[in-house]
Order: structure tokens, then sequence, then C-alpha cells
């Protein structure tokens, strides 16, 4: 980028520090993607192939959707979720346990460039292994795409909360089992009883109830509109939801950081 | 002229440890200061807070006249700093770990003096490998590159040749003398009392989240006005007369504490009496680690408990306090 002077100056040097971490965040899962991108894809097929296998026969969902036709964007979607949080969650709890975690803190970063580096590096990591994902699956099954724009806004929607989370649990943990727990006691129940699997009408009521709290329901739910242009919820709605949760954790994680909250102690 | 670095009434408190109670220090530009106490005086918690990874309870701290917490972004971009802890990013090569720290600071084309860097830290035959395969040596002159990389006018280096072998060390000082001519402001913290003694102009000694001294380095050392003279003798045993300057006496080499040159004289012309043969003789001038050791005594309580020192606490110390 070419920079203009004086003025300038300095939110072009913003610029290239935010660059710069963004770069070094891609290239640090680039420099893993068998672990980073293949496991996780391999692990989704697994449930693609078993839950299929297991499910053969059941009731066609939304009417006429196939059950692993249905199952198919729930699967996509949960893997660009947990693998948005893995990245941030790991690549900063990896750097304050090591303590290189000091290579960013040192540098003239603002808050907001720290934030938006470790997230969209999040995000592009979620999207990576959903595409991945998706290619692979539809080696199994066809599948709609009715409305690609409402697939793409939840997909950087939902894997913009859940990198804001795995930022948030970077910052607070201080142990790898702390993440461990995080993702074991919070992001797994939330995103196994978002829907993934089922569409919520087939709950009982009070689990139908219980799950319009959970947001993860709602970024599963309006993704999988995206691809049949049938939903539980309006899709609108869902992603209103989707989008206040996003920016409620942003502006969190915003304090968090401006307080230096376990990062400048 | 704005100093490097001033710091003023600065408190900092972790739980039930008071670990900095009030420091007030400047450091002018293109000084060689270094920062001297005992573990858990303060020095590592006063550089993290000079480099903004700590924040102060209170009091102002300023590099090149930014305040760290107002203008951290100039404050940062003035500051260079070596970890005390081996640290490294196992993702990356020694040339990518350079890259992005200087990435960090908003400059891109930063190669040509990236290349100068490794070069004159004897890196550039490990440029592409992976920071996992370098020796401790290697990654601790890595880190120094990667303080250096913005070309920071002040420099602090914490610790930087714990467990580094002897030639590494020589050249690491050689290299820091060689940026400290080009004006840069460094502050050394180190265990090792002459390498301090060597490089620092002046120093500051930390005890307890204090500053216990401040002066020139020489100021410091003429600060004890003992010497010390080795005798080996035969023939006969020390007269009594002398008993109370001996300082460390074995194999029949006594050490002695003189005040001044003037007494050399009286104390040989004692032995000689007593019918002692001189057969060795070495006058020793107080070091760094003399005062050093004096101060910290001091502070203790001024007890003669600590076997390394038996030198009496000095009035002129206590005044300075």
């Amino acid at each position: 980028m070419q920079c203009l002077p004086a003025f300038a100056a300095r939110s072009c040097e913003s610029m290239s520090g935010f660059g710069t971490l963004l770069y070094k965040e891609l290239l640090r899962f680039w420099k893993v993607a068998f672990q980073t991108i293949a496991a996780p894809v391999l692990t989704t097929l697994l449930y693609l192939l078993i839950f299929s296998h297991v499910m053969q026969g059941q009731e066609r969902v939304y009417g006429a959707v196939p059950y692993t036709t249905f199952l198919v964007p729930g699967l996509v979607m949960m893997a660009v979720l947990q693998n948005a949080f893995a990245n941030s969650s790991s690549s900063l709890i990896q750097s304050k346990i090591t303590g290189n975690v000091i290579f960013v803190l040192l540098p003239p970063l603002s808050y907001w460039d720290f934030f938006a580096a470790y997230v969209l590096a999040s995000v592009v990591r979620g999207m990576v292994v959903g595409v991945g994902v998706l290619l692979v699956s539809l080696g199994f099954v066809d599948l709609p795409f009715e409305h690609p724009l409402w697939i793409i806004a939840f997909a950087v929607c939902g894997s913009g909360v859940l990198g804001t989370l795995g930022l948030i649990a970077g910052i607070w943990a201080e142990k790898f089992d702390q993440i461990a727990a995080f993702q074991s006691f919070v992001i797994m129940p939330l995103t196994f009883l978002s829907g993934v699997f089922y569409s919520i009408h087939s709950l009982p009521g009070f689990w139908q109830g219980l799950s319009r709290f959970n947001p993860f329901f709602y970024m599963i739910d309006g993704f999988r509109y995206g691809f049949f242009g049938a939903s539980d919820i309006n899709p609108a709605l869902s992603l209103v939801i989707a989008a206040a949760s996003l920016l409620a954790l942003t502006a969190f994680t915003l304090a968090l950081l401006r307080r230096g909250y376990k990062l400048r102690h | 002229m704005t100093p490097a670095i001033k710091i003023q009434q600065v408190h900092k408190r972790f739980r039930a440890v008071q670990a900095l109670s009030g420091i007030d220090l400047e450091v002018a530009s293109g000084e060689f200061f270094g920062l001297l106490g005992p573990n858990g005086a303060g020095k590592t918690t006063l550089i993290n807070i000079l480099a903004g990874l700590t924040r102060a309870d209170s009091g102002s701290v300023r590099v090149m006249g930014y305040d760290v917490i107002a203008q951290y972004r100039d404050s940062r971009r003035a500051l260079g700093v070596v970890p005390q802890e081996l640290v490294f990013d196992p993702f990356f090569s020694v040339r990518e770990t350079l890259r992005i720290q200087s990435g960090y600071f908003g400059l891109k084309k930063n190669d040509a003096w990236i290349d100068e860097v490794m070069h004159h830290l004897d890196l550039t035959g490990k440029a592409d490998a992976n920071m996992r395969s370098l020796s401790g040596g290697m990654k601790r002159r890595v880190l120094v590159a990667q303080a250096l990389v913005h070309k920071p006018p002040v420099i602090v280096l914490d610790e930087p040749t714990a467990g580094v072998d002897v030639e590494l060390r020589q050249g690491l000082w050689e290299f820091v003398r060689g940026l400290n001519r080009d004006g840069h402001t460094i502050v050394l913290t180190t265990h090792y009392l002459d390498e301090a003694e060597a490089l620092c102009a002046r120093i500051a000694m930390l005890k307890q989240g204090r500053v216990v001294a401040l002066d020139t380095t020489s100021n410091l050392v003429n600060r004890l006005d003992s010497l010390h003279l080795k005798l080996r003798t035969s023939g006969a045993t020390l007269p009594p007369g002398l008993m109370a300057r001996v300082r460390d006496s074995h194999d029949g080499v006594h050490t002695l504490r003189l005040r001044s040159f003037a007494e050399i004289e009286g104390v040989l012309a004692e032995v000689r009496q007593a019918g002692a043969k001189i057969e060795e003789l070495e006058l020793l001038q107080p070091d760094l680690e003399d005062v050093f050791l004096q101060i910290m005594n001091v502070e203790r309580g001024g007890g003669k408990a600590d076997e390394c020192s038996a030198s009496p606490p000095s009035p002129r110390v206590l005044a300075n306090r």
C-alpha cells in the first residue's frame, strides 16, 4: 500500500501492523494445514458417513429434503464454527504459554489491530475448513444452493462470533486445559444442541423453547436456509441475532483488551 | 534535551507483594545505563512497565518523552526490548520472525536493515532455519535482532547474557557497545557485575522495589574507601594489631582491608616487626561487586552474617540512600 505522508502516516502504519499480524496468523495455521484443515475435514466427513448410515430411511425434513442432504449444511457450519474457535484460542494460548505473546504486545499495535487480526484469521480458517467439508460432501450428496449470499453472510457472522469467543478464551485461559474445558463445556454443548443434526421442530416443546436461547441455533438455521430456502426461523431474524451476538462479543473483547486483562498485568 | 527514559514515583503491587515502591529514575539520551539488584528487586517489573507489558498502579513513565500508556504507540516505537526469557515462535524461520516483527512496527520494506542486523549478529547462515532448530545462544541473538528491527533509539536488555557462553557474551557486548556509540540509549540488567562495571557509565541498584543507589559507576566504586591488601607470609603469624583488618585468611594468605594507600607502609612495617616474612603481595582495588554486596548488606540491616562480604557499611553510602 502506498502511504500518504503526514496525516495518513499513522493509519497507514496501523494498517500494516494489523496486516502483518493477520498474515502471521494465517501463516501459522497454513504451515500446519494437515492438522488445522485436513484433520477437521476428515472428522466432519466421518460424522456424515456415520450419521447418514444410521439415519437412513429417516423421514424427510422440510417436507422434501432427505436427511443426509439436510445434515450436510449443519456439519459444514459446525466445522466452520469449531475451527474458527480453535484458531484464535489455540494461537493465543500457545503464545501465552511459550511466552512469545510479547512479540505482539511490544509493538505499537492497537486493541483494534489485535482484535481484528485474530478474529479475521479465525474467520478465514473457518471458511477454508467449511469449503473443504462442503467440497468433499458434494461427492456424496446433491445439495441445492438457493441463496448463496445468505450462506456467506451466516458463515462470516458465525465464524466471527466463534473467532471472538476463541479470543476471549485465549485471553482468559492460563493453561491448555482451560481452553479444553471452555471447548467441552461451552462450545460443544452449544453446537451440538443447536440443530446441527436435526430440525428443532422434531424436538419436544421444552427443548424447542430452550434452543431458541442458543445463538448457535440461529447461525446454523440461517446458514441452512441459504441452501434449502427453508428454515425453522426467519433468516433475517437469525442474521440480526447472529450479528448482535458478534457486536456484543466484540465490544466485550475490546474492553478486555483495552484493560489489558490477563495480557498486560 | 528530552531524557530517553523518565520514571516518576512508580508504584506496583502484585497482590501481597509490593514489587515497586516509588521509583524515580531518569536516563539521558545516549547513556549506557545499568539496572542492578538481586532477584525479586523489581528490575523486570520496571522494564515491563517501560515496555507496556505491565501497568503501574501509580506514577508516570515516559520513553523519549512519550507516556507509555497515553502515547503507547510512540513510546513503543522508541523502545526495543530484549526479554529475559528465551522465547521464540516455533512456526517461523529467523528471517520470517524478523520480517514479521518489523511489520508489526509498520515497516514493510525493511529487508536491507534486517540483513544488516543478521550480519552483525552472525545470523546470516541461519536466516532460513526454523527457530526450533537453533541453539540457545542463536535464539538469544534472534531476540536481540527482533528488538532492533525498528531501529529504536532506546534499547533495553533484560539479563541478555544469562546462560550464554563466554564467546557469545563478548560478541554481544561488543555489538551493544557499538549500538551505544551510534547513539542508542542502552539500559541493561545483568547479574554479572563485572560486565555492568565494564559497560555501564551509570548504575541504579534496586532492592525490594526501591532505588538504593544511583550514581556513575566510577563514583559507586570509589564510594568504598577500602583497598584490599593480599599478603602471603611465612615465619610468624600476623601481629594482633592487624587482626581487625583481616577480611579473609587461609593457607597463609591474608586479605587485609585498608582505608587508603597511605596505610600500606604502616601495615607492612607491623608485619615485619612481628618477624613474619612477606612472600607475596597484591593490592586489590574495590570493584562493583564489593559495592553491590555492601549496599545490599546495608539494606539488610548491615549484618555481617553474609560471608561473601565482611565489609562494614560505609557511612557515605548510607548518606546517599
